[in-house]
């Protein structure tokens, strides 16, 4: 059959089943199992409606237990093996762990992913509050807007090849084609640089594109939430005598800091799992490593399942309770 | 605490749309001046002018004998208070209070000082250390007056101040506005507003605005007692003056004028000779009409509704001619008299002439 066909036959297939789940367990229940008649009408409404959500939420607890939980308890218990030659386990205790922890690489990779973390988030959303105030009294502020969330709409690996391009170096002799080299050597630059090679400043280049992404995403929300604060708080201000400066660091920000807060962690939570642009940029190499490719590596590379898993079960540890912060600010930002 | 001058002020947007033109205004200082007119007449851009959050696009505004056009609002020695109360609502009702002196940067004593006098002044000391949100709407109003009496600004300007507020608040907050304006007597204030009570309550003298321009200023009672055109004396006083056309047919000092509609009318408007004839309108209130049997009567018409109030009762009459639907206020309850003709009567100093628009006693 055509790959096509075979395609339009899963959505089909995928579409009517859930469909037809919804509609025959919602049948079954009313008209077969606890039917609204007879003597026991009442009580049976009432039993088919406590059983109601459970039947709804079945196929989503299902594909979250299966793909999700059921997931990381397996990589936990992994990360406590190592596999030997011959389909065969053996419990290692924490030995993955300390491997991993005396190693300069895993290391490397931990001290690259802080700083990611420090550095990124913060410049994200700083750049994004900025152009979104900005952009807020300009009369082509939204020309500006969507070329600013324009990179959102790009992959990391697409916006990797990018940045590539921009840091590309050529030899001293041939022109330049990195439009960052090309400036270094037009503001006095000796000779072309490797940018991607330079150890520990070489993060910096890799964090910019990310943040070139996020910045964007970081803008349309800020944007959106310094349209709510009411004027009149401004204009009091104002009148209070606050200058631009005052007004917007004093009256302004503290009036979105929830969102500050939601678009903060959210960002974070990006950058921990950052993966794509550094596998696509250098994978991991002139100290550039973090934890997802460090774990690509082990996992894929290496096949060391045992401390791959370890190394995944850090990540999640790191990103856990980032999450747990996010989703509670934003449910109070809700209310 | 100062006087306020302004000269030919105007508002014009994109240099062609007019919303005000040659506002001429002189405010005394300690007189609190209330700023009235249907919604759209520029009463709010014309104090957000004076506040400085508008530009003066003509003409000259002076706070204190200094011309401020181009002084930012902060300078201008005035404090305002919204409609919407425009509190911070990250910062406790302390810090509310004193955000403008830390701005200022005054001595932490200083702000201390006149955070709690206002505070006293206001009844808000239990509730300093609250966040806005923690606040019923009454509350809220007077933190706003907090926020600005601490300032001790020249001019106070409050922009539909109330308007938030419910029914019972809505009185309690004006009497406490009234007696805020006794403790200070030396303050100037405008107010801004579109309720006749609080106006007429609150004004030491109001101003009406309409078509772009100032209809009349005046006190209470002068635009109560002396309207100087058709459109005060519609709009100040619930129900609405009633207008009635005619022609004069008696000059001297005291003008009688036979109504298109069947009555005479006489009023104690003074007329001259050369007047014998003119086409005016009369105006009578509503609550200035009384029932009479006699011949002597302005007014007859059918009652085609009653509205017992209790302690008034509305008749609202059939149309007559091309006269407006004529309403009488009568005292007490008179539910009895619907459908029936009645003739109605007003004393002579009640009874306003218009000619044009214009009133015959302002000439």
């Amino acid at each position: 059959m055509h790959p096509a066909l075979q395609g339009l036959l899963t959505i089909f297939i995928g579409v009517g089943g859930c469909v037809g789940y919804f509609y025959g367990a919602n049948l079954f229940l009313d008209k077969v199992l606890f039917k609204a008649e007879g003597p026991n009408a009442g009580r049976n409404i009432n039993r088919a409606n406590m059983i109601r959500p459970w039947l709804f939420l079945m196929p989503a607890l299902l594909a979250l237990g299966i793909y999700l939980a059921y997931p990381v308890v397996a990589t936990l218990r992994l990360s406590f093996l190592e596999r030997l030659p011959g389909n065969e386990y053996a419990f290692v205790g924490f030995d993955n762990y300390t491997k991993m922890f005396a190693e300069p690489k895993f290391m490397e990779a931990l001290r690259n992913n802080i700083l990611w973390l420090v550095i990124v988030p913060a410049a994200a959303t700083g750049f994004g509050l900025l152009a979104a105030q900005l952009t807020d009294r300009l009369s082509w502020g939204n020309i500006a807007k969507s070329i600013i969330f324009m990179p959102m709409a790009i992959s990391f690996v697409g916006a990797a090849v990018i940045f590539k391009l921009i840091y590309e170096a050529r030899p001293e002799d041939v022109a330049q084609i990195g439009i960052l080299n090309h400036l270094y050597l037009l503001f006095g630059g000796a000779e072309p640089q490797q940018w991607l090679q330079i150890p520990f400043w070489n993060n910096f280049f890799l964090m910019a594109v990310l943040i070139w992404i996020q910045t964007g995403f970081a803008m349309v929300i800020l944007s959106a939430a310094l349209r709510g604060i009411p004027e009149e708080t401004v204009e009091a201000a104002i009148i209070d005598g606050a200058n631009p400066f005052q007004i917007f660091f004093k009256i302004k920000i503290p009036q979105i800091m929830s969102t500050i807060v939601v678009v903060w962690t959210t960002i974070t939570i990006a950058t921990l799992k950052v993966f794509d642009i550094v596998f696509a940029m250098t994978n991991g190499q002139w100290e550039t490593q973090v934890m997802a490719n460090y774990m690509y590596d082990k996992l894929f590379r290496a096949n060391d399942w045992g401390m791959g898993s370890a190394s995944a079960m850090i990540i999640m540890l790191m990103v856990t309770p980032i999450l747990v912060w996010n989703v509670y600010n934003a449910r109070k930002e809700m209310q | 605490m100062a006087d306020l001058k302004l000269t030919d002020v105007a508002k014009t947007y994109g240099g062609t749309v007019d919303v005000l033109k040659n506002i001429n205004l002189d405010i005394k200082q300690g007189e609190l001046i209330v700023f009235v007119g249907p919604s759209g007449c520029g009463k709010s851009t014309l104090l957000r002018m004076i506040a400085g959050l508008e530009k003066i696009t003509g003409g000259e505004l002076q706070i204190d004998g200094q011309v401020v056009n181009d002084v930012p609002p902060a300078q201008r020695g005035i404090a305002m208070v919204f409609q919407s109360y425009a509190l911070y609502p990250h910062m406790t009702v302390r810090d509310n209070m004193s955000f403008a002196l830390k701005i200022a940067k005054k001595s932490p004593a200083e702000i201390d000082e006149a955070v709690s006098r206002a505070a006293k002044i206001l009844q808000l000391d239990e509730y300093l250390d609250r966040l806005p949100k923690a606040l019923s709407g009454g509350q809220r109003q007077r933190v706003a007056i907090g926020r600005s009496i601490v300032r001790d600004p020249k001019v106070y300007l409050f922009d539909e101040p109330l308007s938030n507020l419910d029914a019972a608040l809505r009185v309690a907050t004006r009497i406490e506005i009234s007696q805020l304006k006794e403790s200070m007597p030396d303050s100037t204030m405008v107010y801004v507003t579109h309720d006749q009570v609080e106006a007429m309550t609150l004004a030491t003298r109001i101003v009406v605005l309409a078509n772009k321009g100032i209809a009349q200023v005046g006190t209470p009672l002068e635009l109560y007692e002396r309207p100087e055109n058709e459109f005060v004396a519609q709009f100040i006083g619930s129900p609405a003056m009633n207008l009635l056309s005619g022609e004069i047919v008696e000059t001297g000092a005291q003008t009688s004028v036979k109504l298109t509609a069947g009555g005479l009318a006489k009023s104690a408007v003074p007329t001259q000779a050369s007047d014998m004839g003119l086409k005016v309108n009369i105006g009578i209130r509503p609550e200035d009409m009384v029932e009479t049997t006699g011949d002597d009567y302005a007014f007859e018409g059918k009652v085609n509704i009653t509205e017992a109030l209790g302690e008034v009762t509305l008749l609202y009459f059939d149309r007559v001619g091309d006269n407006d639907a004529v309403i009488g206020k009568l005292p007490g309850i008179h539910a009895d008299l619907r459908g029936r003709s009645v003739r109605m009567a007003a004393t002579p100093e009640k009874v306003q002439i218009f000619h044009n628009g214009r009133s015959l006693y302002y000439r």
